[in-house]
């Protein structure tokens, strides 16, 4: 079965390829594409990868470290701050309520309550890949349900670590219990000692994020190699993730600390676009991993069994969360998302089942039950959540209109600069003068350094690369502002935008004439040569200055200014057809010409008779 | 195709559903052979406000303008910005209408100053008035206003001390200059106390009066008898009513 790393990375490709396409043509969201070809692949159906899905399944789950991160860096502090209210409130309902109900349950089976309980808190976890991969697919990450799901999760991740620290008190026989997930050098040491190391480690991730990560970065970036970028980013996230696995906290909760902090920083965008692609993938093969590891043998033995506990947990966790869901407010339809979207096991059980199972709280059995019961929950509610939005909600027909709450995921701006130089930055300053905060662009790192300490929200980033302007929100941006120095990047800009963003509106800076013909051939209407503008004025005041009427001066340049545009537009399409340009040029010039010479001997306006009252003297004797 | 709103503009009317309030733009030259609209005449809105998108009087009145071909929108701000108006295009837009329509808030007993800025620069010598000046003869022009005082704070013994019509005389004597006859005024008055019922009303006469004129049988000699066309308004109702 296994040819090698080709081979499986062969299969792995090819059937997410084939797989996730048809499952999003139905409507059913990637997740569940991922998950049926991890079972399509698995041992059960064409075998071409057997038990060691579930090594690639704990090597996978670093996706979901790298999401949490990338979730991090979406949320500034003040948001993070401003949302803990509903964390502990939502999650901490959430587990107590879910795992008494469960735990009295399984003791009514005639469990012991040692097990039931341990088991118990292990089912209460969602998962975190699961559902926020579903809810950011279906834009729901805004709204009232994404962010309790988010809320939840959050709490689920921290409350980890305390089960962990638990699970080794229920253990039936004691001794056996090594510690389970590699708390490897904080064996043995005082309890005391053992906390200032996890204080010391969330405190080391927040100081070197402000103040080491950030000046790194911008050595980094000064290099001008973009795969070095992404290095550090990975090195970040993953250097996070193994400080806090060696003080025993979640590697996820770190990383999403980590990302919090820098989400601040200037590197924002380009930290985003360069885990995303990692993120992705890895989710994925986390979720192929996850369906090649559903039991079915299982299920075929005691069919009943499984499927009658799986539809339990399923419904006591949905109730529970419906319930805590009106207890926070949600209107119906979001809170059927809410509760439907969290109803599922998650990847967290796995880990706790195996530790369970190491601590002889489960016996063999029951651990391999506990682990089909959650793949099972895993792959139904992506299901469940297809089912509500398609058949459930349209009937019941509550989608209330929602009220906007403070936005938690920092809401882009309706406009992107791109190259924030002295031209780009007067526009920033006029906008945000006018109370519009554009997000601003900009890949010289000292300059975007200097920005930011006067108070601009400037990030570092090529503009040039739509992954970052993916991140910087070019999908849901209004305009675009291309103020780039260099026309051949705004050039190269303006058609990957068009071909990626046809709706998007562009409104670009251009050297001179030629860069304007260049925007206008590739269909930007609204093209500013740099110079145009600037130079009217100079020549009006100039013209003030030699004895002109400031008015008459004054409109003499608007009329000018109309006239130049015009003329250009009128050429742009006879650029490329060589003869009738010079034609249209000559003609053009003598045109100007003629107007310049009328200028000269009627008045400094152009073909302009406003107030002029001598024709009217001459012609009638009057006024 | 659209009015002559093309000429300066690089597309800066695309707001989509911003707050800014959109202006709706009528569609000019088309529609006028099919034959219901065969004799209908053509009205020019020359609307002047700087700061329309905080008036609640102007914005229910444009937005009640009945949809017609024969009704041609025309922001002068949202145009001119600079105040450099384009006479040659003006003078088109003038020539393809029947009527035409200062719209205008009461500034300072007269209208904001893009509204004299365009009389001024518009209506030349030679082509509206003096020697040759014969393109808008026979045409028809009446202001439609909207102030903050009342109607009884515009009489000799009222606060402000004269007639409404008395204040409009430039634009009554530039219409008779122009060779064209000066319908009375349909003035919105009060416009702080307005209630949204009174206000909805008052759009509704509005439409109802462009509906009439571009429409409607000939009635301007009648009109001419009214010291607003609000009253025109309400003295047809009274006589169709029974």
């Amino acid at each position: 079965m296994t040819e090698g790393f080709l081979f499986q990375a062969l299969i792995y490709l090819t059937a997410a390829i084939v797989c996730v396409p048809i499952a999003k043509r139905l409507g059913m969201g990637s997740v569940l594409g991922y998950l049926l070809a991890g079972i399509v692949i698995g041992p059960y159906a064409f075998g071409f990868i057997g038990r060691e899905g579930q090594d690639i399944m704990h090597f996978a789950e670093f996706g979901v470290v790298m999401m949490l991160f990338l979730i991090g860096l979406e949320l500034e502090p003040s948001h993070f701050w401003g949302m803990r209210h509903r964390i502990l409130g939502m999650g901490s309902a959430q587990i107590i309520v879910t795992s008494l109900v469960l735990c009295a349950g399984m003791m009514l089976m005639n469990f012991n309550w040692k097990t039931a309980l341990a088991s118990s808190l292990a089912l209460a976890m969602s998962s975190t890949a699961i559902v926020l991969q579903s809810m950011k697919e279906k834009g729901l990450g805004d709204t009232a349900a994404g962010k309790g799901s988010f809320a939840v999760l959050l709490f689920q991740d921290i409350a980890v670590i305390p089960i962990l620290a638990l699970l080794p008190l229920l253990a039936v026989s004691t001794g056996n219990g090594t510690g389970g997930q590699g708390k490897v050098i904080l064996e043995g040491l005082p309890g005391w000692l053992q906390t200032a190391a996890v204080l010391g480690a969330g405190g080391a991730v927040v100081l070197a994020g402000r103040f080491v990560v950030v000046p790194f970065l911008r050595v980094v970036a000064r290099t001008h190699l973009r795969e070095l970028l992404t290095a550090a980013a990975l090195l970040i996230v993953i250097a996070t993730a193994f400080l806090m696995q060696l003080v025993g906290l979640s590697p996820a909760l770190g990383t999403f600390l980590a990302g919090v902090v820098l989400a601040n920083s200037e590197f924002r965008h380009e930290l985003e676009s360069d885990i995303e692609p990692f993120k992705g993938l890895l989710l994925g093969l986390f979720f192929i991993a996850v369906g090649a590891s559903i039991n079915f043998k299982l299920l075929i033995d005691s069919p009943l069994q499984i499927i009658s506990l799986v539809c339990a947990v399923i419904a006591v966790k949905t109730i529970v969360l419906i319930g805590t869901g009106r207890l926070f407010k949600l209107s119906l339809d979001q809170n059927l998302i809410f509760a439907l979207g969290l109803s599922q096991v998650g990847e967290f059980a796995f880990v706790l089942f195996g530790f369970m199972h190491q601590l002889h709280i489960l016996p063999d059995q029951m651990a391999d039950r506990m682990m089909a019961i959650t793949a099972f929950s895993m792959t139904i509610t992506p299901l469940l959540l297809f089912i509500n939005e398609r058949f459930i909600l349209p009937r019941f027909g509550t989608r209330e209109v929602e009220t906007k709450e403070a936005d938690i995921i920092d809401v882009q701006h309706p406009v992107i600069i791109a190259g924030f130089g002295d031209f780009g930055s007067t526009i920033g300053r006029f906008l945000r003068a006018n109370g519009i905060e554009a997000t601003i662009l900009d890949n010289d790192s000292d300059r975007v350094d200097l920005l930011r300490k006067v108070g601009f929200k400037v990030f570092y980033g090529d503009a040039a690369r739509t992954d970052i302007l993916k991140s910087a929100g070019v999908d849901e941006a209004r305009i675009l502002i291309i103020a780039i120095a260099d026309p051949s990047i705004s050039c190269d800009l303006v058609e990957k935008i068009q071909k990626q963003h046809p709706h998007l509106t562009i409104m670009v800076r251009t050297k001179d004439r030629e860069d304007a013909y260049e925007m206008l051939d590739l269909g930007v209407k609204d093209v500013y040569r740099e110079s145009l503008d600037t130079s009217i004025r100079l020549a009006v005041d100039a013209l003030v200055k030699l004895g002109y009427r400031r008015h008459a001066a004054t409109r003499a340049g608007q009329n000018f200014l109309k006239y130049d545009e015009a003329a250009l537009l009128k050429l742009a399409p006879h650029r490329h057809d060589e003869k009738s340009y010079i034609y249209n040029a000559r003609e053009q010039i003598t045109l100007q010409e003629q107007l310049l010479a009328n200028d000269r001997e009627v008045n400094p306006t152009i073909n302009d008779h406003a107030w002029e009252s001598d024709l009217r003297k001459d012609q009638s004797g009057e006024g | 195709m659209l009015t002559a709103m093309t000429s300066a503009d690089k597309g800066k009317h695309e707001n989509d559903n911003t707050s800014t309030p959109a202006i709706i733009i009528h569609r000019e030259g088309e529609g006028t052979k099919d034959g219901a609209h065969l004799h209908a005449r053509r009205l020019l809105i020359l609307f002047a406000h700087p700061r329309y998108e905080k008036s609640r009087v102007n914005r229910a009145l444009l937005n009640a303008l009945p949809v017609s071909d024969a009704i041609t929108l025309h922001d002068l701000y949202e145009l001119y910005p600079d105040y450099n108006i384009d006479v040659e295009a003006e003078k088109q837009l003038l020539l393809a209408h029947d009527i035409l329509i200062w719209h205008h808030p009461f500034y300072m007993y007269s209208a904001p100053a893009i509204l004299k800025q365009w009389l001024d620069l518009v209506l030349e010598y030679g082509w509206a008035h003096g020697d040759g000046g014969d393109f808008l003869k026979d045409k028809t022009a009446f202001n439609v206003i909207t102030t903050g005082g009342t109607r009884e704070a515009y009489r000799s013994d009222g606060f402000n001390r004269f007639t409404i019509r008395e204040f409009l005389r430039p634009f009554e004597q530039t219409a008779r200059l122009c060779k064209m006859s000066y319908l009375p005024t349909f003035a919105v008055q009060g416009t702080y106390r307005l209630t949204d019922e009174e206000l909805s009303r008052h759009a509704a006469d509005y439409a109802f009066l462009l509906q009439q004129l571009s429409a409607g049988p000939d009635s301007c000699e009648e009109m001419e008898k009214f010291d607003f066309l609000n009253d025109w308004i309400a003295a047809g109702q009274r006589t169709e009513a029974p």
